[in-house]
């Protein structure tokens, strides 16, 4: 059992109730008495209010209240930001739940609107008068950081939130002495998450005990009763946060909306159930982006193709607000991966962030990472190019050699293991790269022209020790905890901490018992997504929830194991340095016929009849894992597209993915996890964009506008992978959930750049939609 | 997403949907409700009263006629792509149909629904145009036809009255040796037509005998080529010569092209013409 449990690919037992719809959802949660919140939202991307006239929809059918912002002082505090960046000149701009003088964004709430039906408090929302002076916007992060820009906060000069600078070894020597240097201007647009799940609330307020019980779509239960507790004041030990089913998060469940607060505030107030679910127009106005950067990048390097030097200056577009862990996006989990897989003397950034009349801009799938290894894998390219050298020979070059235990980057991490050369070696083999650029260099067939593109990329994740969280100003440990009871009859219950929405934990972590102690995963239920009944945990972002929950889990079961052994061997007369364990069984070394199960040592633990001396009654342990270093998952990944140089259409026709994330518990679920995610990297390539007109208006406002990757624009996936265990965690796995949205972005942008190279476009900026590559090709043939 | 108020009616034949509509002015018409319901839900159209035609079963149905097809407007977007008389006597509504969004809507969309929407992007009318359908109309002083060229009036307009009811569409016998496709430049987010051509093509002896080409999607109604279409007329259907033919198309365009943040108008009518050359060749591919 335990031999083959780890890595089989069995399937995960979360899909039987979500393919046939039997799982419940936070919209699904229906409470005797419920009444239903509708939040009225700023038409205006920057206007002051100068009135709001509520009468007539007070009168409505069915409306029970209306609240504005005068209505929350004093009982809602400003929503809060919880990665408090040092060393940045961080400026927190004050973030009312509801606006009460100026609007920043056109998802700024004004008033909500508590009705008995939705449908009466949607009709009460066009009856509320709002009188508006509009002011001057701006949505660009570079436009808006200049001087003569429109102030977002009048207290906070520039729209500056804050500077965030990176550096190590000498980079104005790397440039000084370059042989080449390679500059190149990035955008990475704004995107929409998208979870097919919009946000919702539901929120129950006992007014005779003072407790309130929260139903909401969030990645992080217990993240999210620290600060409902801090914005709403209602104790903590009074406060439980239940994550039912949580259709997608992607980042943008991480933060804590004021919709979220403003549904528990009109419960408290009415004493009546609440509930909140956000229309998908709303999810697009309201709730986090990701992405936003403009970049301008320099890579200095020698004629043979040696990388010296990287330098850059990042515009990051944070929004009107920063939200719950934004300052750490662009930062942390960007810029210190700013070296990649390779030996890089000198690097330095300089990270802008910077306010602006858009929705709040958080962690997406990635966070930080891709907008990083894009930067790299881009200017490798260029530099390539410029050299005249193979893109997988550049880099080849430039790999940090392979590790098993360590290796100090120029930005001051310590990544734990990798081998970067064997896994692109692996992949270019696998996928033919040879063959592909022969087939290539036989020129375009009907005006199609073929593109390879490659790219590799290594990741910070398993959120991390604490230590560091709070050197870096997380305002939260990033530690896991496990509970482990086995029952009498063997059967175990598991809470964990972390909050799966989708990745497949509840079968993962129940082949992590399974593994260690010798049962069948179906006797192990996995608890989690309810901070009354699970151990506390920092959620599940960050590609954390294996690397950091997975190892409590892991330690936990092994304290079972452990006191199991020393039970058995209690029960069989025989001295704890005589048994052996294997497979779910006991047994005293040289005699395997004295044997005691798992389910026998269960039974007898929890009926405590027979005792070793000491030995306390039942078999229940519990473990918190502060993990000693981050893990970095690495891989390497190859697109093959066509570019139709008449109509600038981009296909894609292959796409291979290797990736490196240690051990595999169940192949199928990462296999799973790297299409996905390999997916939504390439909707940013090709198809994806959160625009905004010049008055800060989002015209990408449906699902009509906004293109997301649907499956018949893709071809097969191929994932691969090698497997590096982490040297440090205790099952050696890394993690997997964002590795494919790493890589995917450029890989597909480089493909298309090399497609379009003998028609010499230089530069276009994602996605690449069909205008956009048309419009270059016109350029570059001079018409 | 949570529609005004509206009163609801559901009718069971059309002579009570016609009663109703006369009742009601104003009131909408619910087939599919893939058009319409949208526009509730966003609150853009708020009508008082709905009538529910989606269960009147004389309105539904395929029946060939002599190599001609008879429509009942309610045939769903699927049962139009898979029917083997469509297929067979109009072979470009069936691949148009099989395009229409997704597999949810074409499974509820009708298409009588979709073109009395009449969305310039949607790409049943410009197949219709090429085929020179006629519209069925039930009103209050009877029944009336309608030609394809007249029923189109602009965007999102058509000839019907506030109280007529759409009820067939007509497709004309098919000529012998005839080749017919549906080209589509699809919007990646709505799938709606950034552009569409629908070409209609008869072989006399290597000539082009007969030639309709309609296109969509850039324009606010579907329109026929005509100039691409005189230009094909007697010749050779050769690359050059449905090369030649397809740049014509600039002429028949008018003066509003519409465009979005996906595809301006200048992209669009540069692409026209690569859309209707890869009609006509792939119709030109199909006559015998």
């Amino acid at each position: 059992m335990s031999s083959r449990i780890f890595g089989s690919g069995i399937r995960r037992r979360e899909d039987p109730r979500l393919i046939t719809g039997a799982a419940t959802y936070t919209d699904d949660i229906t409470l005797p008495g419920m009444v239903h919140a509708a939040m009225l939202r700023s038409l205006h991307a920057h206007a002051r209010i100068k009135n709001i006239d509520t009468r007539e929809a007070s009168t409505a059918p069915g409306v029970l209240a209306i609240y504005t912002g005068t209505d929350i002082d004093g009982e809602l505090q400003p929503v809060p930001c919880a990665w408090l960046l040092p060393s940045a000149d961080l400026k927190v701009a004050s973030y009312p739940c509801i606006a009460k003088d100026i609007v920043r964004y056109t998802g700024d709430i004004v008033a909500v609107v508590v009705a008995e039906n939705p449908y009466q408090a949607y009709d009460a929302l066009e009856l509320i008068q709002v009188d508006y002076e509009e002011l001057p916007t701006v949505i660009d992060p570079e436009a808006a950081a200049k001087s003569d820009a429109p102030q977002v906060h009048k207290d906070i000069p520039g729209n500056q939130a804050f500077h965030w600078v990176v550096t190590g070894g000498d980079v104005d020597a790397a440039f000084k002495n370059a042989e080449v240097v390679i500059k190149e201007r990035i955008i990475q647009q704004r995107l929409i998450p998208n979870a097919m799940e919009t946000r919702a609330a539901v929120a129950q307020y006992e007014q005779a005990t003072g407790e309130l019980t929260l139903w909401n779509t969030t990645q992080n239960p217990h993240i999210a009763r620290f600060i409902c507790s801090a914005v709403t004041g209602i104790p903590e030990d009074r406060l439980r946060v239940i994550a039912p089913e949580v259709g997608g998060g992607f980042g943008s469940k991480i933060a804590v909306y004021p919709a979220d607060f403003i549904t528990i505030f009109c419960s408290k107030k009415l004493g009546q159930p609440v509930k909140w679910t956000e229309t998908r127009s709303e999810n697009y106005q309201a709730t986090t982006h990701g992405r936003d950067h403009v970049q301008d990048v320099e890579l200095a390097g020698t004629k043979d193709g040696k990388i010296t030097g990287l330098r850059c200056t990042v515009y990051a577009g944070m929004g009107a607000y920063l939200s719950t862990a934004a300052p750490g996006i662009p930062t942390i989990l960007h810029g210190l991966m700013l070296s990649g897989c390779y030996q890089i003397p000198a690097v330095k950034e300089d990270v802008y962030g910077i306010y602006t009349n858009g929705v709040p801009v958080e962690a997406y799938r990635g966070a930080g990472r891709p907008e990083a290894t894009f930067m790299l894998e881009r200017l490798l390219d260029l530099f390539a190019n410029k050299i005249g050298m193979d893109p997988a020979d550049i880099r080849q070059k430039n790999f940090i050699p392979k590790f098993e235990d360590g290796h100090d980057v120029i930005t001051g991490l310590t990544y734990d293991s990798g081998d970067y050369p064997a896994g692109l070696t692996k992949l270019l083999s696998h996928a033919g790269y040879n063959e592909l650029r022969t087939k290539q260099a036989s020129g375009p067939k009907d005006n199609r022209y073929l593109g390879i593109g490659i790219a590799s990329y290594v990741e910070i994740c398993g959120l991390g020790p604490s230590q560091v969280a709070g050197a870096i100003g997380f305002q939260g440990g990033l530690w896991e905890s496990a509970i482990v009871r086995v029952h009498p009859t063997g059967k175990v219950h598991v809470f964990i901490g972390a909050s799966p929405h989708g990745q497949g934990e509840e079968t993962t972590f129940a082949q992590i018992v399974a593994s260690e102690i010798g049962v069948s995963p179906d006797d192990v239920k996995v608890f989690h997504g309810d901070t009354d009944a699970t151990p506390m945990g920092w959620g599940t972002y960050g590609s954390r929830t294996t690397a950091v929950g997975g190892a409590a889990l892991a330690l936990a079961v092994r304290k079972i194991r452990d006191k199991a052994k020393i039970l058995s061997a209690h029960l069989l007369e025989a001295s704890v340095e005589d048994m052996e364990y294997a497979d779910g069984k006991f047994f005293v070394k040289g005699s395997p016929d004295k044997v005691k199960t798992i389910q026998d040592v269960a039974l007898m633990a929890n009926v405590a009849w027979n005792m070793p001396e000491g030995m306390e009654a039942g078999l229940e342990e519990s473990t918190f894992y502060d993990p000693p270093n981050f893990v970095f998952p690495y891989g390497s990944h190859l697109a093959v597209v066509e570019v139709d140089a008449d109509t600038g259409q981009v296909e894609l026709i292959k796409y291979v993915a290797l990736d490196d994330c240690g051990p595999q518990i169940n192949p199928t679920i990462v296999e799973g996890q790297v299409h996905g995610g390999v997916v939504q990297g390439i909707g940013q390539a090709l198809w994806e964009e959160a625009i905004y007109d010049n008055n800060a208006q989002l015209v990408t406002g449906s699902m009509l506008d906004y293109a997301l990757p649907r499956a018949d624009g893709l071809p097969p996936i191929e994932v691969i992978s090698t497997t590096t265990p982490s040297p440090h965690h205790p099952l050696g796995v890394k993690g997997v959930g964002e590795a494919g949205t790493i890589a995917s972005t450029v890989t597909v942008y480089n493909a298309v750049m090399d497609a379009l190279k003998p028609l010499k476009v230089r530069r276009i900026d994602m996605p690449f939609t069909p205008e956009r590559v048309w419009r270059a090709i016109q350029e570059a043939k001079g018409n | 997403m949570f529609a005004a108020n509206f009163e609801y009616y559901r009718a069971g034949s059309v002579i009570e949907a016609s009663r109703l509509l006369a009742q009601h002015p104003g009131a909408r018409l619910l087939a599919g409700g893939h058009s319409l319901i949208p526009l509730l839900k966003l609150r853009l159209s708020a009508p008082g009263t709905i009538i529910d035609i989606g269960r009147i079963s004389e309105l539904r149905g395929i029946v060939a006629n002599k190599g001609g097809l008879l429509i009942g407007a309610l045939t769903t977007h699927t049962e139009l792509a898979a029917s083997p008389d469509v297929k067979k006597y109009a072979e470009a509504l069936a691949e148009a149909s099989g395009q229409v969004g997704d597999p949810a809507v074409r499974n509820r969309g009708t298409i009588g629904g979709n073109v009395a929407h009449a969305d310039p992007a949607s790409d049943p009318p410009i197949v219709l145009a090429a085929l020179k359908a006629r519209f069925g109309i039930t009103g209050p002083q009877g029944q009336r036809t309608v030609e394809v060229s007249n029923f189109f009036q602009g965007l999102m307009s058509t000839a019907l009255a506030e109280n007529e009811i759409l009820t067939s569409i007509e497709i004309p016998a098919r000529q012998t040796g005839e080749g017919m496709a549906y080209v589509k430049f699809a919007h990646p987010a709505s799938r709606y037509a950034v552009i569409g051509v629908a070409a209609v093509i008869t072989l006399n002896k290597d000539t082009c005998s007969t030639v309709q080409v309609a296109v969509g999607g850039l324009v606010p109604r579907p329109t026929r080529a005509s100039s691409v279409e005189a230009t094909l007329l007697g010749k050779k259907l050769s690359a050059e010569n449905i090369n030649h033919a397809a740049n014509q198309v600039s002429k028949d365009l008018g003066g509003e092209i519409l465009g979005d943040v996906f595809a301006s108008p200048d992209y669009r009518r540069a692409m026209a013409a690569i859309y209707v050359n890869r009609a006509l060749s792939a119709a030109a591919q199909r006559t015998s």
